[in-house]
């Protein structure tokens, strides 16, 4: 382990980026209008620079094979408790910050092209940058508290950017769904470190004082800190039961969304579990179901989606899903194949979101997929790259969605869990069938429209065309040595991959096969469904997939109807008649004696007098009396 | 010779008709003089001890009485007329300005 200062500066410099934004805000709201330029300028300058950092962290990773550490100072010391604020950039923390950086501030190029014109220009760059700055805490971090601040951060952060434009009630709903969504899971995540500090009860809360010690725990402790930090996951990452916010969460500018979708927040949950390896690969019950929550996440979010008309909702569940299948991964223990998913779908995903952004910015923020496409947009670049990005996401090879996606289904049949293989296939399938559904109803559905809608801005087509490259070709990363590859990124994350991948070619062969042809086969169910349909005509909204299995309207009913009653009950009898009447009777009778009392006080010099001699009498007698003086 | 018990006995008198003076009687000015009567039976007390026990400290408080009494007048005084010259009368009991209550 080297200590660096270096470390630090990836975090610190996002962070100084909302700082300064945020002070830029505010002299632009109360004295006079700071150019959109300059926000541009710190806003994307400052995770350039954090990229930067990393990238030169990661050179000198691979030159030395070395892990950095950045002690900064004691942060909380009582008893046994002892955590320090530290950062650890060991190889998982180095390669997620790598792309977290770099999807991140390509993100941050195209909301300069997105939010143009914007009241909150400034505001909403200050809070771009905090997010990222949370993440990279997440991500960095040396112990669960630290982890925990960043967790925290991003929710923080969410809640604030979904509900950007406060003025629209659904949008500040939306906020508030997501933040209370993620509240339910991180009580589980900080019942989860408080439980593993007391299966441990050890002086230093850091990643590696954890890992030394994790055999000196009772398994029992350890399976229900594994399972209440899941909890937390469960609700950063959407997975089942937890997963209501994240298409409501759509109501943000979509920046927002591809930031949540593809760089950040909701991967909080996979890199935390992957970080916790060493916890989770002792208690494979635990993993287990982490697989089954994963696999039944990303067959419910892609059956919803084969019906959802709104363009971002589509992607959204779309995103629910592929975290599914990271969870599939990282649940089993193949912790490197979950990550190289994350890692991809972060360029695909970010890719589709801004595409997604740049059609709905083009057509006045219209959504709906069949209006979309009743108004063709004139959008090369964006119909090329979500090409691209919706082939990738289908797991077509060689995008590389394929290989990040196929490697977890092998994962799960080298593991015997054929259920969770078979789910995985057909999920694909539903993905390949959805992506493509909104592909060719978007883009390829005949329609009347002849006015082509243009818009085009260097900082949306950007960024795009970098992701897109990214998306064809990150898959190589992590090249199957059947086909000559290396295992980039398996070899880079070997410390935490307890299993690896290791089964005979023909098998291998198989596998892939299966795979390309079922999403073969979805692709050409939604292209004989969709690529010549009647865009005026389009699906109804009723049945119950298209309403979400009624889910909402069950915890609606559930959760939120319940407690209300609760509350009100609480409010009408146990608050209003038996506390306030108890304490209410008791002031009355405080009032009622105070009025007794404040009769003596009349304002009467000879009263006064009088009643003075008497106390003084009455001093003396018990004066005489009590000490016969 | 007058014994110590007599004096004392005076001194007390005086201070209790001083006492009731200004519980009992509305007359401000004798309230005012009441309270001279008080001052002047301890005065009375102090002395008598003082001659009783050959120690002349207690003529010493009781000449610093006698002066804060002087000084007491003045004030007193000046205070009536201020009170006279506002309400007209010399009735304590309608002095009752600053109560908050509802007689002002």
């Amino acid at each position: 382990m080297i200590d660096t200062s270096l470390l630090v500066w990836i975090i610190l410099a996002p962070l100084m980026g909302a700082i300064l934004n945020g002070g830029l805000y505010f002299y632009h709201v109360k004295r006079k209008p700071v150019s959109e330029t300059l926000f541009s300028i710190i806003g994307t300058g400052t995770p350039l620079i954090a990229f930067l950092i990393t990238l030169s962290l990661f050179l000198d990773m691979v030159d030395g094979g070395v892990t950095f550490k950045q002690q900064l100072f004691t942060w909380v010391n009582i008893g046994d408790l002892n955590i320090t604020m530290a950062f650890l950039g060991d190889n998982l923390a180095i390669f997620m910050s790598m792309f977290v950086t770099f999807v991140g501030w390509l993100i941050h190029i195209y909301a300069i092209g997105y939010m143009t014109g914007d009241n909150g220009f400034g505001k909403f760059f200050a809070y771009f940058n905090l997010f990222l700055a949370s993440m990279l805490i997440l991500v960095l971090a040396d112990n669960p508290v630290i982890l925990f601040i960043g967790w925290e951060g991003v929710g923080v952060c969410s809640y604030l950017l979904i509900a950007f434009y406060y003025g629209d009630k659904e949008n500040v709903i939306a906020g508030n769904k997501a933040f209370i969504a993620n509240r339910v899971g991180d009580f589980g995540f900080i019942l989860g470190i408080v439980t593993l500090f007391f299966a441990l009860g050890q002086v230093d809360l850091s990643f590696s004082s954890l890992e030394a010690n994790i055999s000196n725990a009772s398994t029992g402790l350890l399976a229900l800190a594994g399972f209440l930090l899941f909890v937390g996951a469960m609700g950063k990452s959407a997975q089942v039961p937890l997963y209501v916010w994240l298409p409501d969460a759509m109501a943000g500018p979509t920046p927002i969304s591809a930031l949540i979708h593809a760089a950040t927040m909701v991967t909080a949950g996979v890199y935390m579990v992957a970080r916790f390896h060493f916890l989770y690969s002792g208690i494979e019950d635990i993993g287990i179901f982490i697989a089954y929550i994963g696999a039944f996440s990303a067959l419910l979010a892609a059956v919803i989606a084969t019906r959802q008309q709104d363009i971002k909702k589509i992607l959204a569940y779309s995103t629910m899903s592929q975290l599914g299948y990271m969870f599939i991964a990282v649940g089993l223990g193949f912790y490197s194949s979950g990550l190289f998913h994350v890692f991809t779908h972060a360029f695909f995903k970010a890719m589709l979101f801004m595409g997604a952004g740049g059609i709905i910015i083009a057509l006045h923020h219209e959504q709906n997929i069949f209006k979309i496409a009743q108004h063709r947009a004139q959008l090369p670049i964006i119909k090329f790259t979500f090409l691209i990005g919706v082939i990738a996401i289908a797991g077509i090879p060689p995008f590389s969605g394929f290989f990040s996606k196929d490697a977890i289904l092998a994962a799960a049949f080298q593991e015997g869990q054929y259920l969770i293989w078979g789910i995985g296939m057909f999920t694909a399938f539903l993905t390949a069938f959805y992506m493509f559904r909104l592909y060719f109803i978007v883009f390829v559905a005949p329609t009347k429209d002849t006015v082509p809608y243009v818009y085009t801005s260097k900082t949306i087509t950007f960024p795009l065309m970098i992701l897109a490259i990214g998306a064809v070709f990150a898959g190589f990363l992590n090249f199957p040595a059947i086909f000559g590859g290396s295992h980039l990124v398996d070899t880079w994350l070997a410390q935490t991959n307890s299993i690896k991948i290791h089964m005979s070619h023909t098998t291998e062969y198989i596998l892939m096969a299966a795979s390309i042809l079922v999403a073969a086969t979805g692709i050409f169910v939604a292209y004989k469904k969709y690529a010549n349909f009647d865009v005026y005509k389009p699906e109804d909204e009723k049945g119950i997939i298209a309403n979400k299995f009624y889910v909402d309207e069950f915890y609606d009913l559930v959760f939120v109807q319940f407690s209300k009653k609760i509350s009100v009950m609480i409010d009408k009898i146990l608050d209003m008649k038996i506390i306030d009447g108890f304490i209410m009777s008791t002031c009355e009778q405080f009032v009622e004696f105070g009025k007794k009392v404040a009769t003596i006080q009349n304002a009467n010099v000879r009263f006064y007098a009088a009643f003075m001699l008497v106390g003084m009498s009455a001093v003396f007698i018990y004066l005489y009396i009590s000490l016969g003086l | 010779m007058i014994s110590l018990t007599s004096y004392a006995f005076v001194s007390m008198i005086l201070f209790s008709i001083g006492v009731i003076g200004v519980i009992a009687r509305r007359n401000i000015f004798v309230i005012y003089m009441s309270i001279e009567l008080m001052l002047n039976g301890i005065a009375l007390f102090l002395i008598t001890f003082a001659r009783y026990h050959f120690n002349m400290d207690p003529q010493i408080i009781t000449i610093m009485v006698i002066s804060i009494a002087a000084a007491e007048a003045a004030i007193f005084l000046s205070v009536i007329i201020l009170l006279f010259r506002t309400k007209k009368s010399l009735d304590t009991d309608i002095f009752t300005t600053l109560t908050q209550g509802e007689k002002s």
